[in-house]
């Protein structure tokens, strides 16, 4: 089945050592990880903390260099950040001197290819996309935090990347508005049509919102196993308490457990 | 000031307050008290002489000063003084925005450029540069030019410091987002670094501002022809204290005219600034 779908994303055999300058020692990140995400999916990747999950989303992004393997994206190599990809930060860092409409319009500003009345119908489109349609002249600091991590997904949705990549987004968020969230990053992305790379540590996100997801072991990390999520129907918040649901959650978490145990992480009664 | 109003007009509307409406004299209560001491103390200056309880001769008085100021500006000898300093001030601080701006830019952003240029600005800016002034003269002589570079060399180092920490200091999160939308350096320093570094930017105009009148005063008290600080200086040798309060009080306001100016600037650049307590 695999050989018929594209892959939109492709990691061949990536390892990654990050420099640091004080012990001036290479700490190795990822060792060895290799997986594809397909066009149209959601892929959500899990594990114990400081495994390297955000360092991973970087490389792919094209901030952080791999140092050995290939990160291939429609079958080209990463070799920097590029207008195929975007990246949706863990904190919104919105520019609090741009409006909404202003920080959604950022990355068409920078690429210059279209002119200002353009890039400003694109933006405006994304604004209602995200359901802030009325909210494009208000500044960063007017908004709470949902609708700043919303004008954060469409800052990234407006370059009609091929492949978006999510950094924790919901992290900051509070539990209920984190939940909705959710509902509403599934929705903006059927409507986008836009395959994602999603970071996480909170397994039931994981699972509610992706196709397939990725369990990384402990640091330097492996891709320690891939999950299929085949829940039936449409995806809803009362989805997380039926069995299927819940069963899948407990899995990973036995994974990532198992992760923790072995590196000292969580002692062992 | 109509984009001023303007800007508030619309903040106010997407940001509803409960309203609570004071009245106009309570909403004016902080002005209104400030302006009642200032014209009990003026009258009591007045009054104070009137009354002979201190001689005008070191004191002057408000009515003397008035009439003084009226009479200098009446007959015309009093602009050229004006000119002069409006003159020294307008080219030295302009010469230190122009070059103290992009210059601390480039410090703040290229480490290479910083370790170069550091240990010149470092010890220059813990220098008096008013210590300099016999050197300034030696240099450019007692006319036009000694004074604008002693001005300056009083404004450029409070700006170059300033814009310094303002690009150093900007937010690391705002660079990695720029670089992963593909800024380039040009891109980075206008989106990103220009941006974030204006309050401290404004800052460092402020306080060049202070340095600048200070500069133009002792300059010209210490060799000049012409000029506010040199109209003080012979005026106070002859004992012309109502003169002297003339040209100090037309330098005050000169001063803070201008710092209103910068405010006005400021609050332009920052209504993108959740308002404090709001």
């Amino acid at each position: 089945m695999g050989a018929t779908r594209r892959a939109k994303l492709e990691l061949r055999r990536v390892s990654l050592a990050l420099y640091n300058e004080r012990t001036d020692e290479d700490l190795p990140v990822l060792h060895d990880v290799g997986f594809e995400v397909f066009e149209g999916e959601l892929v959500c990747i899990v594990g114990p903390s400081g495994c390297g999950k955000s360092t991973l989303l970087n490389a792919v992004d094209g901030l952080i260099a791999v140092t050995d393997g290939a990160i291939l994206v429609d079958g080209r190599a990463v070799e920097g950040p590029g207008p195929d990809r975007a990246m949706v930060f863990q904190h919104d860092s919105l520019f609090p001197w741009r409006t909404v409409l202003q920080n959604v319009m950022y990355g068409l500003d920078l690429q210059g290819s279209l002119d200002k009345a353009e890039r400003k119908a694109r933006a405006l489109a994304l604004v209602e996309l995200v359901g802030l349609a009325g909210f494009a002249d208000h500044y960063p600091h007017e908004l709470s935090g949902g609708m700043r991590q919303r004008v954060n997904i469409a800052r990234a949705l407006v370059m009609e990347p091929q492949l978006l990549l999510l950094d924790e987004p919901f992290a900051a968020l509070d539990a209920q508005t984190r939940e909705f969230m959710q509902v509403e990053l599934l929705k903006i992305l059927a409507r986008a049509r836009t395959t994602a790379l999603f970071v996480t540590h909170q397994i039931s996100e994981a699972v509610f919102l992706s196709n397939r997801v990725i369990v990384l072991s402990a640091r330097p990390a492996r891709v320690k196993e891939l999950i299929e999520v085949d829940l039936p129907g449409a995806r809803s918040l009362d989805l997380k308490h039926q069995a299927p649901f819940v069963a899948l959650e407990q899995r990973i978490w036995r994974l990532i457990e198992q992760e923790a145990e072995r590196t000292g992480m969580l002692t062992v009664a | 000031m109509d984009a001023a109003t303007a800007s508030k007009v619309t903040h106010a509307s997407a940001q509803p307050r409960p309203a609570k409406a004071k009245s106009f004299w309570r909403r004016r209560e902080h002005a209104l008290i400030g302006t009642v001491s200032m014209l009990v103390f003026l009258a009591f200056w007045e009054l104070s002489v009137a009354l002979n309880w201190v001689n005008p001769l070191f004191t002057s008085s408000p009515s003397r000063i008035v009439r003084t100021g009226y009479e200098m500006f009446a007959d015309g000898s009093i602009w050229t003084d004006i000119q002069v300093s409006g003159f020294e001030f307008i080219v030295g601080y302009g010469a230190a925005i122009v070059i103290g701006v992009p210059l601390g830019i480039l410090m703040g952003w290229y480490s290479r450029v910083d370790a170069v240029l550091d240990p010149f600005v470092s010890a220059l800016y813990a220098t008096p540069r008013i210590a300099l002034l016999p050197l300034v003269m030696i240099w450019f002589g007692i006319g036009l030019m000694s004074k604008i570079a002693i001005v300056f060399l009083g404004a450029v180092f409070p700006i170059l410091v300033n814009t310094i920490t303002g690009v150093r200091t900007v937010n690391a999160d705002f660079v990695k987002i720029a670089r992963s939308f593909g800024s380039n350096d040009w891109q980075m320093f206008l989106t990103v670094a220009l941006p974030s570094s204006i309050p401290l930017l404004l800052t460092g105009l402020r306080l060049g501002l202070g340095h600048a009148l200070v500069g133009i005063v002792v300059g010209e008290m210490y060799g000049a022809t012409h000029g506010l600080g040199f109209l003080i200086a012979t005026a106070g040798a002859r004992f012309q204290t109502d003169k002297v309060m003339v040209g100090i009080i037309l330098i005050a306001s000169a001063g803070i005219a201008l710092t209103e100016l910068l405010r006005l600037i400021e609050r332009r650049f920052e209504r993108w600034r959740p308002s404090v307590g709001g």
